[in-house]
């Protein structure tokens, strides 16, 4: 009960900040940094879901980001819904794609580095479906959602210019994200996922399905993620074959939750925080030295990641943890 | 219909680089065989030397073909420097860590290479790029016969190095058992490091074959290092005759693939094959054994 009532206390706490900083931060520049600073955790947290609670890591969660984002863009473009009522479909896809390439590759089961690999090639597969299905996406091109210049409607057509609008939405899908996450680590079908992890045979011998388990979580991962490509549809009002396949976003998903801290509620949050503001400072202090150019981010991301796994295996989140704890057996 | 002389040009093509996919694979093989390692980072070496290869062209005017030593050479020291002081530091615990520890490496990599040349594509033009031979169906230019041949000579030499020389030996002996290995007196590390050297090296020969042909940026990394799986794990992780077949496998289903279904809708292939290989039968063609 104890630890319950810590994440309460944090959860709290971390809204209450959320939901006032705008009030302290007058710079969009900032407000921006912290909506994508979000939306990333919740990526990251859709990836921790399956990577980080269940242990099968995928190389391809792009596949559920993009398929997402695509829904989202298309239903509007070619179809002419309210954004609102594209939301369920977008989800609805995520969940397909979870259970389709779920279903394969477990049913087959592969694990390890086998699943990591057949990700990978899920999401390049769906990048060239989507490069050569020009009827349905526009291919290579990339397709548009019709930008909304009348502000009274904008939570008609969720698209808020440049106000706080996309920070506040990042910060509800943060919230949502990570009461999902604290349902699992208490709930029966998190300690049999828990269980997968630390021993897929041992937990089938003690009657967990397996099957079962792994299927629900990479439908729950793929519905999580799926809505961050959601948000980012309605943020960028654009989606391309590259951005909603290609590696990059599947990368950054999973660097995230293992710096911050693989199988924890915080982890993702911690990671991207973190990662976000590395990436911001190296780029300002690149941009003294050298001016602008683009990966140096990404650079810090790597080198982070090696350390990480080479030092801290259960991330910036263990690390605080047993930091915490010395101090209270010090006490 | 197609002309059958149009789908046998195809396959002619094809063929031709498929060889260099093999030889790809075969360090990414060589490496997973004694390591145990699925080297993420593969790619982007094989990006790095390429790289390698355009500055020596671009700054010293050296050929391509015979900054081939000098770049496998390098690629060698890259890769053993790589494997000791990164990945076998690293490499405790379960192998999706080690993979990874590799994906980290290959992103610093890649975004080290965006970060220096920018996403703009190099080429290496070399003066007879158009001459060739005509087989009456398709007309073979000169790089692509070399890599076609180079390809083999290099994997026929490593074969040979394999089989017949003591550190050959000693790399078979730890790929099979490094416990057994290391009480019969053979420096498992330093074998690690060599086999890890070994695959960087056929990356740095591939990239100098490669590089006449294909266009250099930092994101063909990421092209290559899917086709590489797709080979190693069609032709069976470990196994260098799969290897070699499965680089002509892949390279003329690709060839193939856009001849039939066009450029874009071509690459499919590759991930549909890599996808089913791996679902029904992960072990590929060759089975498990080196």
């Amino acid at each position: 009960m104890k630890k319950n009532s810590t994440f309460w206390l944090f959860f709290a706490v971390l809204v209450v900040a959320a939901l006032a900083a705008p009030l302290a931060i007058a710079s969009t520049f900032w407000i921006d940094f912290l909506t994508l600073t979000l939306f990333l955790a919740v990526l990251g947290q859709g990836w921790n879901i399956l990577g980080g609670y269940g242990g099968q890591f995928s190389f391809g969660h792009a596949v559920f980001f993009g398929t997402g984002a695509y829904l989202q863009v298309i239903l509007q473009a070619k179809l002419g819904f309210n954004p609102w009522a594209a939301i369920p479909f977008a989800i609805l896809g995520g969940i397909v794609i979870g259970a389709f390439t779920g279903f394969l590759s477990f049913r087959y089961g592969l694990r390890g580095s086998y699943f990591a690999l057949i990700t990978l090639a899920f999401a390049e597969a769906f990048r060239v479906l989507a490069t050569s299905a020009d009827a349905i996406t526009d291919g290579g091109q990339g397709i548009y959602i019709t930008l909304n210049q009348d502000p009274t409607k904008a939570l008609a057509t969720l698209q808020f210019g440049a106000g706080n609008g996309y920070y506040y939405c990042a910060v509800i899908i943060t919230v949502i994200s990570l009461l999902i996450a604290f349902w699992i680590e208490n709930s029966r079908f998190g300690a049999q996922l828990v269980a997968i992890r630390e021993d897929e045979d041992a937990a089938e011998a003690i009657g967990v399905n397996a099957f079962k388990v792994k299927m629900q979580a990479i439908c729950l991962s793929g519905a999580i993620t799926a809505f961050g490509g959601v948000f980012y549809a309605q943020k960028f009002l654009f989606m391309d074959p590259n951005i909603a396949y290609g590696p990059v976003k599947s990368v950054e998903m999973l660097v995230m939750p293992i710096i911050g801290g693989m199988g924890t509620i915080f982890g993702p949050l911690v990671g991207s925080f973190f990662l976000h503001t590395l990436g911001e400072v190296s780029k300002h202090a690149a941009h003294e030295l050298v001016g602008d150019r683009p990966g140096l981010d990404l650079i810090v991301y790597g080198i982070a990641l090696v350390l990480i796994l080479a030092l801290l295996p259960n991330g910036l989140v263990g690390l605080i943890r047993r930091l915490f704890r010395r101090e209270v057996s010090r006490a | 219909m197609y002309d059958p002389s149009i789908i046998a040009a195809s396959i002619i093509n094809g063929l031709m680089t498929g060889a260099i996919y093999s030889l790809v694979a075969l360090g990414l093989t060589l490496i997973y065989g004694v390591l145990h390692i699925i080297n993420f980072a593969h790619g982007s070496l094989l990006m790095l030397c390429m790289y390698g290869v355009w500055f020596l062209y671009a700054q010293a005017g050296i050929d391509p073909y015979l900054a081939l030593p000098l770049v496998a050479a390098g690629a060698f020291c890259l890769g053993y420097g790589l494997q000791r002081s990164v990945i076998g530091k690293t490499s405790h615990g379960r192998d999706e860590i080690i993979l990874l520890v590799t994906l980290g490496v290959s992103i610093i990599i890649e975004n080290i290479a965006l970060f220096a040349f920018t996403a703009n594509e190099r080429v290496v033009q070399v003066p007879y790029d158009i001459d060739g031979i005509d087989l009456g169906i398709t007309f073979l230019v000169v790089p692509q016969i070399a890599a076609f041949v180079a390809s083999l000579a290099i994997t026929a030499a490593l074969w040979l190095f394999i089989a017949r020389t003591y550190t050959g030996k000693a790399i078979r002996a730890v790929a099979k058992e490094r416990q057994g290995a290391r009480l019969v007196g053979v420096n498992v590390d330093h074998i690690f490091a060599v086999s890890f050297g070994i695959g960087t090296a056929c990356l740095g020969a591939a990239a100098c074959l490669l590089a006449p042909t294909f266009p250099i940026s930092p994101q063909i990394g990421y092209i290559f290092v899917l086709i590489a799986f797709t080979v190693v794990v069609l032709g069976g992780m470990g196994s260098f005759v799969g290897a070699l077949i499965g680089g002509f496998i892949i390279g003329v289903t690709e060839s193939l693939g856009g001849l039939f279904f066009g450029e874009s809708l071509g690459k499919l292939g590759i991930s549909l094959i890599f996808i089913l290989i791996l679902l029904f039968r992960p072990t590929g063609l060759f089975g498990q054994r080196m």
